[in-house]
């Protein structure tokens, strides 16, 4: 079957063999994006998170089927390396990483949290971020890169 | 110094190729018309260090970057000793063609030894340069400087360029140790807070990670765990699989069994598809029993890691007050975020890997041994994978590919699932520690012994690989678990001191090394223990560590900590009521008593009721000597904080008799941004020295700092890690009914 839907501000179309593949294949597999990424296939660590019509949502159990006629943005979407999304800028001048695998999910998952609350508190920025996995420990910085981005636009 | 003409050609092209080769496995790293490779030798300059004829820089790196900003931290250091611009240096990390050995990426030693060698490979380079042009020009070495990449003589007027004078052409130097290094007062690039290079990628989706890695043609696969760890495949059929679309074939040999596919969605599928049967196994300890299990294990050999003056004489001494304990410490598992993975292809009899390993030139000799084919016939390639804080799953997935592709002939990815990670990883094996100490009526430390049951450790420093275990192919009998003996001893000046391991014959699972392995577990026990003497004493935690130090080092990093934590003498435990109490806990290391020093002051609460610890802010002084980049070394202090913060309030391996239960983060939970404390650091730059390192040294003070905050804030002693809830009550418990 063929599935279309808005990638990136895009149209976008694969063709799978089974409706229930997990939208992360799509992605990196058919459509060769490098920001979702695959960390445990259960909705547990957050690696593997996009945007679905504007929230994040957990690639790896969302079916491919249920993106039909939507829209999708990923990492590569929210911002380019010339065209930095704020998040992405606050992120190096913060130096947040070590591995950063867990990365694209701490800045799709923030970037949602500065759409609906653009002033988030601390505690709101723990929260929303509370089940984004980081082994490294980087948590700190990654909390200073988004208030960093809350601060500006406050 | 000769410069090799006949080999300009192509090393005018190793800088550049070899950057893209990593990417584009149909090239070589000998091109077709000069047949001789590049040199990986670690006592030539040419085997770290390459510069092309526009004058920019491949350093060649052993060590490489796991997360930890390594690649950065090298490339100020070959900068600033060959004085080129930071912008003109690439480094190229673990591949076994061009790398030269530098031993495995471990032990905080990736700057102490593996930055150290590529320096000393930079002065001799930069000497070398300097001395042909003097001797070429008729000028005296002394009047000749360099900057950004050109050398020029006070005299004024004569330029030369490293561009120029090498380009491209082999040095043929051999490295040079006393190779005089560039004075600290004229560094400009070592010591600043340089922005790493591979952020930006890691932040937009461009950078590629071993998990991003794809070669034409290239197959899917999964492995089909056994049902227990040492359970023998049965029978086994693959006929739902072949329903599936894209399916290829399975694997079967002996007890290593694998799917391929075409997508890696399929393989998914059709791993799950796999009917397979298994024998019973339930060889591993009752859980509930693991200290005993360990107190139990034969013990292979004793060996005395410290002795100072007569300990067991001390003890019996008239009057002296004896105290004892045991501190345990969990299995612990790596967690990378990202599973392992790997790409394997054998084509013509040469076998080439790209996996995460840590340890390309070991890996390649396991696969060899692994596969009956020569050395000299396999290449492994580093890129970049998912933190993995030890040698975890990323070998193992290299071997799994590796098996495929031979067995096969195809090129095949192989990426674990977060079950094959958390279930199958080598784990950090338990620790158990017994201390025991006598105390003068004067209330002096007269004696001090402690005694370690660790895994006993074999001269290889491998572990077996999986699929090497499950083929039965040719492997190691005995997995290396880590240098877990050091920092089992004391940097004080106790008068009588043993400090031994117990070397045990087996641990239950296939023990590695996990960030600081034994060094952490140790110092759990040695500064948690202590803190009972002093308790004991009725000294203050900070006074009587500056009074049995006899170390100018370690004296100046205490009071720098005092200043920085606004310590003020106490005595544990605080008297406190209500429902949320509040403690303060120190703890100090020298890391393997010689190099990194260590303190750090927990500010914890706890919550009585339900035994909850919250660590909510630390303290951390830190000398690790040279700091070649301030900013990264506070991001590997902040996470090794953060992360044994993680380890010892959380972590804790779940198993049955037959195989690991905590196969996923519901069931092994780590530290989630809640309860992710503030880190305060100070950093005590030391330009002169060595630049040691600290990779992993803070991560050994944590544990001992929140027990001893604890007790600071209940009179609840805790000796066992995870400091669960459950453990906490227990102790708190103990407190009232004594």
């Amino acid at each position: 079957m063929r599935i279309s839907f808005n990638l990136n501000g895009r149209p976008a179309s694969i063709s799978a063999d089974d409706a229930q593949m997990p939208l992360l294949y799509a992605l990196r597999d058919s459509l060769s994006l490098r920001g979702p990424r695959f960390g445990c296939g259960l909705g547990q660590c957050g690696a593997c998170t996009v945007h679905l019509e504007g929230a994040a949502v957990r690639s790896c159990v969302i079916p491919v089927s249920a993106v039909a006629g939507r829209t999708v943005v990923t990492l590569e979407g929210l911002g380019t390396p010339t065209h930095l999304h704020p998040l992405q800028e606050a992120f190096i001048a913060e130096q947040a990483v070590q591995c950063g695998y867990c990365i694209n999910g701490m800045i799709m998952q923030a970037a949602a949290l500065l759409r609906t609350t653009p002033h988030p508190s601390e505690e709101q920025i723990r929260t929303a971020l509370a089940e984004n996995l980081c082994r490294c420990g980087t948590h700190v910085r990654i909390l200073r890169a988004v208030k960093r981005v809350a601060d500006q636009m406050a | 110094m000769r410069l090799d003409v006949s080999r300009r050609d192509f090393l005018r092209t190793g800088g550049a190729l070899v950057v893209t080769f990593a990417l584009t496995p149909s090239r070589s790293a000998t091109t077709p018309t000069n047949s001789t490779p590049k040199t990986v030798a670690a006592d030539e300059v040419d085997g770290f260090l390459a510069i092309d004829a526009r004058g920019r820089v491949t350093v060649y790196s052993g060590k490489v970057d796991l997360g930890t900003g390594l690649e950065t931290a090298l490339t100020q250091i070959a900068a600033e000793e060959l004085s080129v611009p930071f912008d003109h240096v690439t480094v190229i990390q673990g591949d076994t063609a061009l790398t030269p050995d530098q031993g495995i990426t471990w032990g905080s030693l990736s700057i102490q030894n593996g930055g150290v060698q590529i320096r000393q490979a930079a002065a001799t380079a930069r000497e070398a340069l300097l001395a042909e042009v003097a001797k070429a020009h008729g000028v005296p070495r002394e009047s000749l400087t360099v900057e950004d990449g050109v050398i020029s003589s006070a005299a004024g007027g004569k330029r030369w360029s490293y561009a120029e004078l090498v380009g491209g052409r082999n040095l043929n130097v051999k490295l040079d140790a006393k190779a005089p290094l560039k004075s600290p007062k004229d560094y400009t690039i070592v010591g600043r807070p340089v922005a790493r290079r591979d952020i930006p990628a890691k932040v937009t989706g461009q950078f590629t990670y071993m998990q991003d890695f794809k070669v034409q043609g290239m197959v899917h696969a999964r492995v089909i765990r056994p049902r227990a760890l040492k359970a023998s495949l049965l029978t086994w059929s693959d006929a739902k699989a072949r329903q599936i679309p894209g399916y290829l074939r399975a694997v079967r040999i002996e007890n290593f069994l694998a799917v391929l596919a075409h997508s890696e969605w399929a393989a998914i599928k059709a791993s799950r598809a796999i009917d397979s049967t298994w024998s019973d196994w339930q060889g591993l300890p009752e859980e509930a029993q693991l200290w005993d299990y360990v107190r139990g294990t034969d013990v292979v050999t004793v060996e005395d890691v410290q002795k100072v003056g007569d300990s067991a004489a001390a003890m019996k001494t008239q009057g002296a007050r004896l105290v004892s304990a045991s501190y345990d410490f969990a299995i612990h598992t790596h967690g990378s975020i990202g599973p392992s993975c790997a790409v394997a292809q054998y084509r013509a009899g040469k076998l080439t890997v790209w996996s995460a390993s840590q340890q390309t030139h070991l890996l390649r000799q396991q696969l060899a041994n692994m596969l009956g084919v020569q050395p000299a016939d396999v290449r492994c390639i580093y890129l970049e994978g998912a933190g993995c804080y030890g040698r975890n799953g990323h070998e193992d997935a290299a071997a799994d590919a590796a098996l495929l592709a031979k067995h096969t002939g195809l090129p095949v990815r192989v990426q674990w699932m977060r079950e094959d990670e958390h279930g199958w990883d080598p784990k950090g094996p338990p620790t158990l520690i017994d201390l025991r100490a006598a105390i003068n009526h004067d209330n002096r430390v007269l004696s001090w012994e402690s005694a370690a049951f660790i895994p006993h450790k074999p001269k290889e420093t491998a572990v077996p690989l999986l699929a090497a275990e499950l083929a039965e192919l040719p492997r190691e009998a005995v997995a290396f678990p880590g240098n877990i003996s050091q920092s089992l001893g004391i940097p004080y000046t106790i008068p009588n001191i043993a400090a031994r391991a117990r070397w045990l014959s087996q641990t239950p699972f296939r023990p590695s090394w996990i960030r600081a392995p034994g060094r952490l577990q140790n110092t759990f026990a040695n500064e948690g223990f202590l803190d009972e003497l002093i308790v004991m004493i009725g000294a203050d935690p900070m006074e009587f560590r500056l009074q049995n130090l006899n170390d100018p080092r370690g004296t100046e990093l205490l009071h720098r900590l005092t200043t920085l934590s606004d310590w003020k003498p106490r005595r544990s435990p605080a008297r406190q009521d209500g429902a949320v109490v509040k403690g303060r806990g120190l703890s100090y290391v020298k890391y393997e008593l010689y190099r990194t020093y260590v303190g750090i002051v927990a500010d914890v609460e706890v919550d009585k009721a339900s035994g909850k610890v919250s660590a909510h802010k630390f303290y951390v002084a830190h000398d690790c000597g040279l700091i070649i980049n301030p900013d990264g070394l506070r991001n590997q202090i902040e996470g090794n904080v953060v992360q044994t913060t993680s380890r010892t309030l959380l972590e804790e391996l779940q198993f049955d008799r037959s195989r690991v239960t905590s196969i996923d983060w519901a069931s092994y939970p780590i530290l989630k941004f809640p309860d992710v404390p503030q880190v305060a650091i100070d950093l005590i730059d030391r330009p002169t020295e060595v630049p040691w390192g600290a990779g992993e040294p803070t991560a050994a003070v944590v544990p001992a700092a929140i027990a001893n905050a604890i007790f600071d804030a209940t009179g609840a002693r805790l000796r066992s890690v995870p400091m669960t809830p459950a453990k906490v009550l227990a102790a708190l418990q103990g407190v009232r009914s004594s």
